[in-house]
């Protein structure tokens, strides 16, 4: 590398001695003003590290000065959430469910907060969008059919104390026999043929409608109603409209007639607050089924 | 270390301050003029006022944060429509393209808000502490007495309170103008008001008065990215080498070569803002001020010396004026492919941003699909998809918007919570509402996979609708 610095003048700065190609590099010096305000980085970079939470050790970073902690912010900045929607909370726990509505802004936080409550504890069995889960017997909360009760304080009654649990007495309860017990194959097939026909459909075995209705009459209707209507009062499904909680193809009504089902939620009285059960049960309400 | 013989040198160098000689001329004139029109629309334009109805502001430019919404006269620009903010911003950047591929650095020498403060600052030290060499003495005045303290805090109150002018304008542009002033006069403003104020005086203060031109060179990326747009036939500011050397004080005069016109007097230097000596060539630190025309020319009238031997110059005239045939004229060298091409991208997303400007409507819908679940089956058969449409009210009244499904006559649309087929929404608020369109058991939608329609929404009080294209899943799906 050549060290000549041939164009340059009088008070021009030094070259680095680099050289390529004819190019020289020059030594220009930093301005004062630049040179401090790097070294004043690097102080404030110490400084950083000693006030907040910086060099990692074995189970923990050092605490820094300040005693700042992201987890901290965290848990201060949810509970000031939570102590803001407290006096919202506390007007939901004392309004009449069903007049909530007359309430805008109090309907649309029952219903934002809810489906807050709904992803957290309820998605796990009936989905992230409420369709529900009809080969294990999730009902879908979409639709217009209710096996317990569509209005909001049926809903309410339902979330709280869930249905067929053991952990309340207030629970849902209701207990369909198992037919395989006492029916022989034949009357089970009859019987099936026959609610096939109930909701409009076609029997796999018309023959067999007739002796099925016979046994309809006398083993289902005291619960499922003459006309397979069912009854609210104690979850016996609608066996006359398209809507099936497993299914309403011939080999699901038979699982169903000789088995029976027993589906079970669980009760949230004492998980949740009280506010999030209305609002999440605002919330299913206004889902597109509510009544 | 080295073992050269170079002699060492620091690693960091103080700051040579520049004082400008005062000067007078066109390109001065033209300067006043720029400083008075790029100023006074900076502080006026706050204070002019737009009517628009009682339920928005009248401030005729207002960059309202906290409602989300732009109003600049009669547009007003949304949050979603940020790609009008996205498209000036592009006009400005290929606007600076054309103009600094056309006439050099016309941007940092005129109109930059550093080199109009900086000028504006340099007045009033000038007004303050005297031209170039009583400043110079000033400086070099080692003790303090009475006379220094007393300019220099003079002038230091007279900065601050341009840069108090300067940060106090700003804050206008955020809040309504006269309410603003008032509260913040009476102390009773949002500290960010006082926080941004207080920011922009200290930044202000010391880039006008004491950074100057190391913010230009330093700081700024935009000199660095300039070289890649200029070229040869680029009009900038440069020196007649050709006409002026050998200059007065050079070997080859005292060596007794023919005297160019150049006679050394150094007020090209003096008058510099950016210290630099214009006859060294294109450098990266002259932002074309002009100044040293305007002193040049001056020069050169007094010695009796035709104008321009600092001038307004193409580099590739160089050898024809050499040669004293004609140069190209300017507009030869203003319009070549480059500065044509900007010029027609800079047009065309103009003309697309006032195109877009014109087709908007005075309400905007969206369409989501809900499909968790694709569809349901209701009780009795009947098959349904939700929506959610989004509705947007840009009116600054109450507008009320009927939703139509049109695509299959079986179709049925209910609102969540509604009775009936129109949505009341408030002025300049967006509402979300749940839509369900139902079809009947065993009609063509309930059994395809898929059937394509149209939601149209109509304002029930004018003609104007908007519709957004989606689709129907039945039970094939």
């Amino acid at each position: 590398m050549s060290n000549k610095p041939s164009q340059l003048q009088k008070g021009d700065p030094t070259t680095t001695g680099h050289e390529w190609d004819g190019i020289q590099e020059f030594n220009n010096p930093l301005p004062r003003w630049w040179l401090w305000t790097f070294y004043a980085c690097i102080a404030w970079g110490i400084g950083y590290t000693i006030a907040y939470p910086a060099w990692p050790g074995i189970s923990a970073a050092t605490p820094g000065l300040l005693g700042y902690s992201s987890r901290a912010e965290v848990a201060e900045e949810i509970a000031a959430v939570e102590t803001r929607n407290a006096p919202v909370n506390e007007r939901l726990e004392g309004v009449e469910l069903a007049s909530v509505g007359d309430d805008a802004e109090l309907y649309s936080y029952a219903v934002s907060s809810g489906a807050a409550v709904f992803r957290t504890w309820c998605a796990q069995c009936h989905g992230s969008g409420a369709g529900g889960v009809q080969a294990s017997g999730y009902p879908n909360l979409l639709d217009d059919d209710w096996l317990w009760g569509g209005d909001i304080d049926a809903i309410h009654q339902t979330i709280a104390y869930g249905i067929r649990n053991e952990e309340y007495d207030d629970a849902r309860y209701s207990a369909m026999p198992a037919y395989g017990d006492m029916f022989t194959a034949e009357e089970i097939s009859q019987v099936v043929n026959f609610v096939q026909t109930l909701s409009g459909g076609t029997a796999n075995d018309p023959a067999q409608v007739e002796a099925g209705s016979v046994l309809y009459a006398d083993n289902c209707a005291a619960c499922h109603g003459e006309a397979g209507e069912g009854d609210i009062t104690q979850g016996a499904p609608n066996l006359a409209d398209a809507i099936w909680l497993y299914g309403g193809d011939y080999a699901a009504l038979t699982y169903t007639v000789t088995n029976a089902r027993f589906g079970i939620m669980p009760g949230w009285q004492d998980r949740l607050s009280e506010a999030e059960i209305r609002a999440v049960a605002l919330y299913v309400h206004q889902l597109g089924g509510g009544q | 270390m080295s073992d050269s013989a170079q002699p060492q040198q620091s690693l960091y160098a103080a700051r040579e301050p520049i004082f400008p000689r005062r000067v007078s001329g066109k390109f001065r004139n033209l300067k006043w003029i720029v400083m008075a029109v790029t100023l006074g629309i900076y502080y006026v334009t706050p204070w002019i006022r737009w009517d628009r109805g009682p339920e928005l502001p009248d401030q005729a430019v207002l960059l309202d944060l906290a409602h989300r919404r732009f109003y600049f006269f009669w547009i007003e620009i949304w949050p979603h429509e940020f790609y009008f903010v996205a498209g000036l911003l592009i006009m400005a950047g290929l606007g600076l393209f054309l103009f600094t591929s056309a006439l050099g650095r016309v941007w940092c020498g005129y109109a930059c808000p550093q080199t109009v403060w900086t000028d504006l600052y340099i007045l009033v030290e000038r007004w303050i502490e005297g031209d170039r060499n009583a400043r110079l003495r000033l400086h070099r005045q080692t003790g303090w007495d009475l006379r220094k303290a007393r300019l220099r805090i003079t002038k230091w109150t007279l900065w601050l309170l341009i840069g108090l002018a300067t940060g106090g304008a700003w804050v206008f542009y955020f809040a309504d103008a006269p309410t603003l002033l008032r509260d913040l006069v009476t102390l009773q403003a949002h500290p960010i008001a006082y926080t941004t104020m207080a920011i922009l005086t200290g930044t202000t203060f010391l880039f006008g008065g004491f950074a100057r031109e190391q913010i230009c060179i330093y700081a700024c990326p935009w000199p660095r990215i300039q070289a890649a747009m200029m070229d040869e036939d680029t009009i900038t500011v440069g020196y007649r080498a050709w006409r002026g050397e050998p200059h007065k004080h050079s070997e080859e005069v005292k060596a007794g070569a023919e005297m160019g016109d150049c006679i050394d007097c150094m007020a090209c230097v003096n008058v510099c803002p950016m210290g630099i000596d214009i006859r060294d060539g294109q450098q990266l630190e002259c932002i074309t001020c002009a100044l040293c025309i305007d002193a040049c020319d001056d020069v050169m009238a007094k010695i009796g010396k035709p104008r321009g031997l600092i001038d307004y110059l193409a580099l590739s005239d160089e050898e024809a004026e050499r040669e004293h045939r004609t140069p190209k004229s300017v507009w030869r060298h203003i319009l070549r492919p480059r500065t044509i091409l900007y010029t027609v991208l800079w047009s065309l997303v103009g003309i697309g941003l006032v195109f877009a400007l014109f087709i908007r409507a005075p309400f905007d819908i969206t369409v989501a699909p809900l499909r968790n679940p694709t569809h349901v089956v209701m009780s009795d058969g009947s098959i349904r998809n939700t929506y959610d449409v989004r509705i947007r009210n840009k009116y600054g009244e109450d507008g009320t918007f009927r939703i139509v499904a049109s695509g299959h006559p079986a179709m049925i649309v209910d609102l969540e919570g509604v009775d009936g087929k129109t949505v009341t929404i408030a002025p300049q608020e967006m509402k979300l509402q749940r839509v369900y369109v139902t079809v009947p058991a065993g009609t063509g939608p309930a059994l395809a996979e898929r059937t394509d329609f149209r939601f149209w929404i109509e304002d029930v009080n004018s003609t104007a609708r908007e519709h957004k294209d989606t689709s129907f899943f039945g039970q094939g799906n």
